[in-house]
């Protein structure tokens, strides 16, 4: 019996069907995002309260969903007018770059679009190391939950690009403190740019939309 | 809890490797698993341990080289380790620290007959 060396990365297989879907989409011009969150810190809210902002901005976008069961985030979607497809995982707590480059084909059913976003199955832990082929990592935590969220759960936000702290009209009800918030998530992630929101109020979501449109157009040549 | 998906994964490798050198009974997976990934050394034993009952894996051991959250200065070059998110360096005081493990995922190798 003798060692014998190998070497390699566990998740190589999702990472190279992440690279193969990176490549395409980025080959038809298309940005994508993967948006990250606890269950229930506003993904879907964001996507809809997104959804007028985004269309005055001319961007053609399309929504694949996440979840374990059920086709209720996708059915949201799809009544504000955008197309969704629903992606259920079963037991998995994440979605994969498999599942996502078996979605693709019905993405590019769609004649010229420019935004694909993508939600994850809200959980803070398990999409962390799931790369799906996204241009862009962005994580939503809410002012329902705590401001130490970064600490508690440093891989999705180091593994995140953009940060959203939503619901903030909640704030004045609880101790979430934003200021310590943003500085927690900076801590672990000094090169997160981060945006404040509330589904609810409206605030901050034209800024948010702003800046997904502005990468958007900046992806397309 | 995705430390299935990860068990699935190691031995997905370790079948392929079997079959390349031959190995029938596999004794020992080496792997190594950095701080700041969203796994559980302990949660990733257990997976390991339900998933090979029954199957050609069964009593194989997993052995898990854990690394810390580590980073180097970028302004005098020294290693810091970076506990609770503090990035100062010991040395220089500098805040400038680019990480450089923590983040590992790997296989390192396998033991067998
Ligand atoms: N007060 C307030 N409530 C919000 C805000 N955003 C979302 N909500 C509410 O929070 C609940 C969960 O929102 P969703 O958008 O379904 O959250 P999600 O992250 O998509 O949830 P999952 O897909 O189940 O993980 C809903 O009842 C929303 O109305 C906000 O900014 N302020
Ligand atoms: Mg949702
Ligand atoms: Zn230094």
């Amino acid at each position: 019996m003798h060692e014998i060396l190998i070497e390699e990365k566990i998740l190589a297989r999702n990472d190279e069907i992440a690279a193969e879907n990176r490549l395409a989409l980025s080959s038809r011009g298309i940005y994508s995002v993967n948006l990250v969150s606890s269950p229930g810190a506003g993904k879907t809210s964001l996507i809809e309260s997104m959804t007028q902002h985004l269309k005055d901005l001319a961007v053609s976008f399309a929504v694949v969903e996440g979840d374990l069961e059920g086709d209720f985030d996708a059915k949201r979607v799809e009544s504000r007018g955008v197309p969704a497809l629903q992606i259920t995982t079963g037991r998995a707590c994440h979605l994969d770059a498999h599942q996502i480059c078996h979605s693709l084909p019905w993405v590019y059913g769609h004649e010229g679009l420019e935004l694909l976003i993508i939600e994850n199955v809200g959980n803070m832990v398990c999409p962390a190391e799931y790369d799906l082929g996204e241009d862009a990592m962005i994580t939503i935590m809410s002012t329902a939950e705590g401001d130490d969220k970064p600490l508690k759960y440093p891989a999705i936000f180091s593994a995140s690009e953009l940060l959203v702290i939503n619901k903030t009209d909640l704030a004045p009800y609880t101790d979430f403190d934003i200021k310590k918030a943003r500085e927690n998530a900076l801590k672990v992630n000094p090169y997160l740019k981060i945006f404040e929101t509330s589904c609810r109020t409206g605030d901050g979501i034209k800024e948010f939309a702003g800046y997904l449109a502005a990468l958007t157009k900046s992806k397309m040549k | 809890m995705h430390e299935m998906s990860i068990t699935r994964s190691m031995l997905e490798i370790a079948r392929r490797e079997m079959e390349v050198n031959g190995i029938h009974a596999l004794r020992k997976l080496k792997v190594r698993i950095g701080e700041l990934t969203a796994v559980e050394p302990d949660t990733l034993k257990f997976c390991f341990d339900v998933a090979i009952k029954g199957t050609p894996f069964q009593g194989a051991v997993l052995e898990i080289e854990e690394v810390p959250l580590g980073g180097r200065c970028r302004v005098c070059g020294g290693e810091v380790r970076i506990t609770a998110f503090d990035n100062r360096c010991p040395k220089c005081g500098s805040t400038d620290i680019e990480r450089v493990s923590g983040h590992e995922l790997d296989i390192i190798s396998m033991e067998g007959d």
